[in-house]
């Protein structure tokens, strides 16, 4: 019997090598049509977005409906730019990030510091729901704080607050992650010489961890780059460029949602989504490298 | 327990009763009783699990990181309780090194050595500073070695280099107790000798309690001996007297080679 199924094996094995190549070829396809989506996207926003990306595109404002259309009609570029988008971006990230690193580097290392404790599970569960949170309710929410109570009107602060909410639990997991990648030797060593805990946290982990920490930092920073929903509620928009954090901010996605109302202004919507397609692809680049470099750079 | 060092003329520690237990009820190191004498080496043997690591790091009090971990009794650091005193001053009179090499990643040779002061919080001059380092680094016969590459990471030194480095971090604070927890293991024969040497030099400033799993270890370099089994202190003495004349049947056993 066990002579008779080897036989059949052996007879089988060019039946055996046709199905690894078939399936070898499953593969290949799928990934392929995994990629052409991709590809498709950045060529169309490449295509139509790259025509009007010039130099003025960066330093001015937003033209009104009237100059774009004036433009159409002579075959020319629309003139202005997203000058006031990117110095809005630029503020209400920069805002957001003032408030959300510092917090959610302070939580992580207390979770990684206290990782069995009850009221640390808590924290990593309110975590959890907060990233599932979906980013309109946390403009509402920020509607409701800021807006109504604080700034009594739209303002720059208010979408820094809903995106710093937004940031948080990226921070908090990643600082967790980092820390528990520092050898814990390197934290006894600290310790064994005498240094206070605020010490070994500010002078040993935070350095230690460095390229960890940035990476989690430049990722939850690209996640809301491209945030819309949050801002239309609470940072409104606005068609000079502001710098004072009370009052109504533009940013690069709001321009392209005003873009998208304007049927003369299409063709702006295409450069300025290319350019924050660029900012956050970049963004992710460099959290990438910064990550190969902590795990190549580790010399044990 | 067998104990022919009972009379020290002024001990650096007297523990007393010294339990430690990771788990309630389950004691990794029983009731310990012993006096740890001034600028020698004590070394502290027994097989693998025996609560020789355990018993080291109650010393400067390295067990309250860790909220699990119990201990009982006492340890006198020149007549005074450890217990008593914040952990911050007692581990600036003790200083420890690891197993594996340890010098902080992020800083260079230069802030290693001297890292004991920064995360102190304590300012130096310039060539005070200077000092302390080429000091620390010559104790340690690392200064010829590394005098050009101070500003280099000290993860780029080889392991024998580093540990040394890490030596060189724990006395440059100028301690009077250098606990050292199988600081060899990870190391290779001709490291493991310039180490070796070095201790042996620096017992004239310094106290040290060497946790080693290497009982040849133990025999060349130290003064004195614990043996240690399942968390007890069976015997503690003379290394020499030890090793010839073993008084527990588990210490010659082990020393024989018969079980560890």
């Amino acid at each position: 019997m066990i002579s008779g199924k080897v036989q059949v094996d052996i007879n089988n094995i060019m039946g055996r090598k046709k199905k690894n190549i078939f399936f070898l070829g499953i593969v290949i396809a799928l990934s392929v049509i995994t990629v052409i989506p991709i590809i498709l996207i950045l060529g169309q926003i490449i295509i139509k977005g790259i025509g009007q990306i010039n130099f003025n595109f960066f330093v001015q404002t937003s033209p009104d409906s009237l100059q774009a259309m004036t433009a159409i009609a002579n075959n020319q570029t629309i003139p202005g730019g997203i000058a006031n988008g990117i110095t809005g971006t630029l503020l209400i990230v920069i805002v957001s990030c003032m408030m959300a690193i510092p917090l959610g580097i302070m939580i992580g290392i207390y979770l990684y510091e206290n990782q069995a404790r009850k009221y640390s599970n808590f924290i990593r569960n309110i975590t959890e729901i907060l990233q599932g949170v979906p980013s309109i309710v946390l403009g509402i929410i920020s509607y409701l704080w800021i807006v109504k109570n604080i700034t009594h009107g739209f303002s720059a602060f208010a979408g820094s607050v809903s995106l710093a909410i937004m940031m948080l639990p990226l921070i908090i997991r990643s600082t967790e992650e980092t820390m528990k990648m520092i050898p814990n030797e390197i934290r006894e060593a600290a310790f064994a010489m005498g240094a206070p805990y605020h010490k070994v946290i500010f002078r040993v982990l935070i350095p230690s961890g460095f390229s960890g920490l940035s990476t989690g930092i430049l990722l939850s920073i690209s996640r809301i780059l491209g945030e819309t929903a949050p801002l239309m509620m609470t940072a409104l928009g606005s068609s000079v460029i502001n710098y004072n954090i009370s009052l109504p901010t533009s940013a690069v996605p709001l321009l392209i949602w005003e873009f998208y109302n304007d049927p003369n202004m299409i063709s702006l919507v295409w450069s300025s989504a290319l350019f924050l397609m660029l900012l956050v692809l970049s963004l992710n680049l460099l959290s990438g490298r910064l990550t190969a470099n902590q795990k190549t750079g580790r010399k044990r | 327990m067998t104990n022919n060092l009972i009379n020290i003329d002024n001990p650096v520690f007297k523990v007393r009763d010294l339990s430690i237990a990771y788990e309630a009820g389950k004691f990794a190191v029983k009731d310990i009783n012993a006096d740890v004498e001034r600028k020698t080496i004590t070394a502290i043997m027994g097989p693998s699990g025996c609560g020789k690591s355990t018993l080291l790091r109650a010393f400067n009090r390295m067990h309250e990181l860790y909220p699990n971990i119990k201990t009982k009794g006492s340890i006198l650091l020149n007549d005074r309780d450890i217990h008593e005193m914040s952990t911050i001053e007692l581990r600036r009179k003790i200083g420890m090194v690891f197993q594996r090499p340890n010098p902080f990643p992020t800083m260079n040779i230069y802030d290693n050595v001297i890292a004991g002061y920064k995360l102190n919080g304590i300012r130096l001059k310039r060539d005070e500073r200077d000092s302390i380092v080429e000091k620390a680094l010559k104790d340690v016969t690392l200064w010829e070695e590394v005098k050009d590459s101070l500003l280099k990471k000290g993860t780029f030194l080889s392991g024998g280099q580093q540990q040394r480095l890490c030596i060189a971090r724990a006395i440059s604070f100028n301690p009077e107790v250098l606990l050292l927890d199988e600081p060899t293991s990870a190391l290779d024969p001709v490291s493991t000798a310039g180490i070796e040497d070095l201790l042996v030099n620096l017992k004239k400033e310094y106290t040290i309690m060497l946790v080693t799993h290497n009982m040849s270890q133990a025999a060349r370099i130290s003064d004195n001996s614990m043996f240690m089994y399942i968390g007890e202190l069976v015997e503690y003495g003379k290394t020499d007297a030890m090793f010839t004349n073993p008084s527990d049947p588990r210490t010659e056993g082990y020393l024989t080679g018969k079980f560890g």
